[in-house]
């Protein structure tokens, strides 16, 4: 980054926030409730930015009465998770999520059913966004638009104290030093197209790693979502009524139910695919416009029309969003294992409380909410009994301090060679051994000459760390599949096809120059103190 | 891909510049905003929605350009029907574009059940 001290914007906070999708919004107004004074910074702009933005959460959503729902709730998803998820996570996301989401009326506004009962599970994600940026203002956070962060600032006794990163459309750099620092930078497709994910690379990993902290679940990452080739419109509601053909025109067979991704994963891996969506009733086709506006968008700008016509699809990766893996929690304020280091939403592990399936549909957006109201209080409690001070020193390294002479890397080859390990079917839907072995030594050799040689200046930075942090991300990934030694939920491994009890655990990975796995010792967090 | 700003209804609030997650537009020097980085565009669709003038097209690919007639894009009633079915601004009081969005677990159920009238 640059010396001249001129161009830094200087703040000191409290708590800074870093990522201002749904996690980090809660995250701030959490913090900022508690008095603390908070600053978040955004990569994009925070109201649109994420990949909430352009969806439509529906939560977890189950009444508190009577009190069998949530426990029968509890332990369906205890099985469906195949176990890797914790009861006590998971009653504490029903619960604050339950209480949260009413708070919002000032700014959301709320529909009502054909019964006049106000409808809070699913909010619209435009104006969900919208609302928790008003929130945030009227609450006197300090946002930070166009301002990604590039690396932590950390204290020699290991202590997080801050960031900085550069103001992109101001100009000039940017230094937060804050009493506590809460990760919500969101989780990473790998830049797949999938719908609204592309300031998400996967940047708050790498600034975490660089602390020094570990991820959980990285291995259940290999969800994918349909939608029209060449779009990146990845609504997945109007597919429920889909058919698909092959090239021939035959019809594929679908199991019943929505776990359509194999199938049609395999029969991608045979030829292309289309689809129509013939089988939607005519009383929803009227509804859809108003319930996802941009799903007809690329239709109606392509003149097809899906209930008639056959269009080509394709599925696009959800890396760790609709996965699940992230920064690892080791406490109930969301705390990493960094001191001073709190992550939320998809920054952090799911596993928790999904399992070893995705969390999409309900638990993602449940776990934002909650772990960034965590995460936010967690982080002010911290910052009460450690000032922010100056004196933190920048620790990134991928990207901005290489290890040797600076040369040129291309970055659009890296970026291509990452997503040609992680985002084939062939490799991550159906995995084996021996491909993963393949992929990590692919990926070790770019690792190097990246880490050895890369370094952007101030046109260049960002896109330099964020191909850095996906690559090491692509790293973790495939050494926790190697790492569990079996299939379960979303992780299958055609070369060990059964659930093993010896891996009822979950899988740690971590670090940067030689990357780590080991089994979780301890399944249950600590309770905070 | 954002494939059009249209000067003739465009007002320069700019707010486009400012919305714009990937950061693709820029202010001119006439201080109305240009495609400045059009492939950075993530094809999200959220600068057609917070423009009020409806003077933004995006197009459909999200991996190509695909440069489009303005003449033709006028005429097509595509600018602005993002904004009008998220109910936005003048819209806000029409009941046709009221938020149903949280229909969407009642749809997911009627394709349940329809799938297991239709099993074998
Ligand atoms: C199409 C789609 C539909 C979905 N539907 C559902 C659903 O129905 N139910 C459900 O539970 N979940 C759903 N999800 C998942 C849910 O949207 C996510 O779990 C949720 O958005 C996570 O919130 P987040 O704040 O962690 O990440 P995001 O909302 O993605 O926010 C991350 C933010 O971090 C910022 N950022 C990234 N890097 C930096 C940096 N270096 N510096 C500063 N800022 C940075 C980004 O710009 C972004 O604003 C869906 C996801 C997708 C893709």
């Amino acid at each position: 980054m640059s010396n001249h001290r001129q161009d830094t914007l200087e703040l000191t906070t409290d708590v800074l926030v870093i990522g201002g999708g749904l996690a980090g919004t809660w995250a701030a107004s959490a913090a900022r409730r508690t008095g603390a004074s908070v600053i978040l910074v955004d990569k994009g702009y925070c109201g649109t930015s994420g990949v909430t933005a352009t969806a439509g959460p529906g939560h977890w959503w189950v009444p508190p009465d009577p009190a069998q729902l949530r426990e029968n709730t509890i332990r369906n998803r205890l099985k469906t998770g195949f176990g890797l998820n914790d009861p006590e996570w998971m009653n504490r996301v029903l619960a604050l999520t339950w209480e949260s989401l009413p708070t919002l009326a000032e700014f959301y506004n709320f529909s009502n059913d054909e019964n006049g009962v106000t409808q809070y599970r699913a909010l619209r994600g435009p104006e969900y966004m919208r609302a928790l940026r008003k929130l945030v203002d009227s609450l006197g956070v300090t946002v930070l638009d166009h301002s990604p962060a590039l690396e932590l600032l950390q204290h020699s006794d290991g202590s997080v104290s801050g960031a900085c990163g550069i103001r992109r459309q101001k100009g000039g750099d940017w230094q937060v030093n804050a009493g506590a620092v809460v990760l919500a930078t969101g989780g990473t497709s790998f830049l797949s197209r999938l719908l609204g994910s592309h300031t998400n690379t996967g940047d708050g990993y790498l600034m975490a790693a660089e602390a020094g902290a570990e991820f959980s679940g990285m291995e259940f990452t290999s969800y994918y979502t349909v939608a029209p080739n060449h779009s990146t419109m990845t609504r997945s509601m109007s597919y429920a009524f889909a058919t698909y053909y092959d090239e021939d025109g035959v019809v594929i067979p679908m199991p019943p139910g929505p776990d359509t991704m194999r199938p049609l994963a395999r029969a991608l891996l045979k030829g292309r695919v289309f689809c129509d969506l013939h089988r939607t009733p005519e009383d929803i086709r009227a509804k859809v416009p108003v319930i996802s506006p941009n799903f007809m968008l690329p239709f109606r700008r392509w003149g097809i029309d899906p209930y008639k016509d056959r269009f080509e699809i394709t599925l696009h990766g959800e890396g760790t969003i609709r996965g699940i893996g992230g920064l690892r929690v080791v406490g109930w304020d969301c705390r990493t294992s960094v001191p001073g280091l709190f992550a939320a939403g998809d920054a952090a592990t799911r596993e928790l409380v999904a399992g070893a399936i995705s969390g999409g549909g309900n638990i993602n957006s449940a776990w934002a909410v909650s772990s960034g109201q965590w995460a936010g209080q967690g982080a002010a409690r911290y910052a009460r009994k450690h000032e922010a001070a100056g004196g933190g020193r920048p620790i990134g390294q991928a990207g901005l301090r290489p290890g040797s002479a600076t040369r040129h890397v291309d970055l659009t080859a890296a970026l291509a060679a990452v997503q040609r390990e992680v985002l084939p079917y062939d490799k991550n839907i159906f995995r084996s051994g021996d491909r993963l072995e393949q992929s990590g030594t692919v990926l070790e050799d770019i690792w190097t000459e990246f880490h050895s040689h890369a370094a952007g200046n101030f046109q260049t930075v960002l896109r330099t760390r964020e191909t850095a942090a996906m690559l090491t991300t692509a790293r973790w990934c495939v050494a926790s599949a190697l790492a569990r030694d079996e299939s379960r939920g979303m992780h299958q491994r055609d070369d060990r096809p059964q659930t093993s009890a010896r891996f009822n655990r979950r899988i740690l990975v971590g670090g940067l120059q030689k990357v780590w796995t080991r089994t979780d010792p301890a399944p249950k967090p600590e309770l905070a103190s | 891909m954002i494939e059009l700003v249209l000067e003739e209804r465009c007002s320069g609030c700019n707010a486009c510049v400012e919305i714009c997650p990937t950061n693709v537009l820029e202010i001119g020097s006439d201080s109305s905003p240009f495609i400045a980085r059009q492939n950075e565009c993530q094809t999200c669709f959220m600068c057609e929605l917070y423009c009020v003038e409806d003077a933004i097209y995006v197009g459909p690919y999200c991996d190509r350009p695909d440069p489009v007639d303005r003449e033709s894009i006028l005429a097509s009633g595509l600018l602005g029907e993002l904004r009008r079915y998220h109910g936005w601004d003048e819209w806000a009081a029409d009941p046709r574009y009221s938020n149903e969005h949280w229909q969407m677990e009642k749809v997911f159920l009627r394709a349940r059940d329809m799938a297991i009238c239709t099993a074998p």
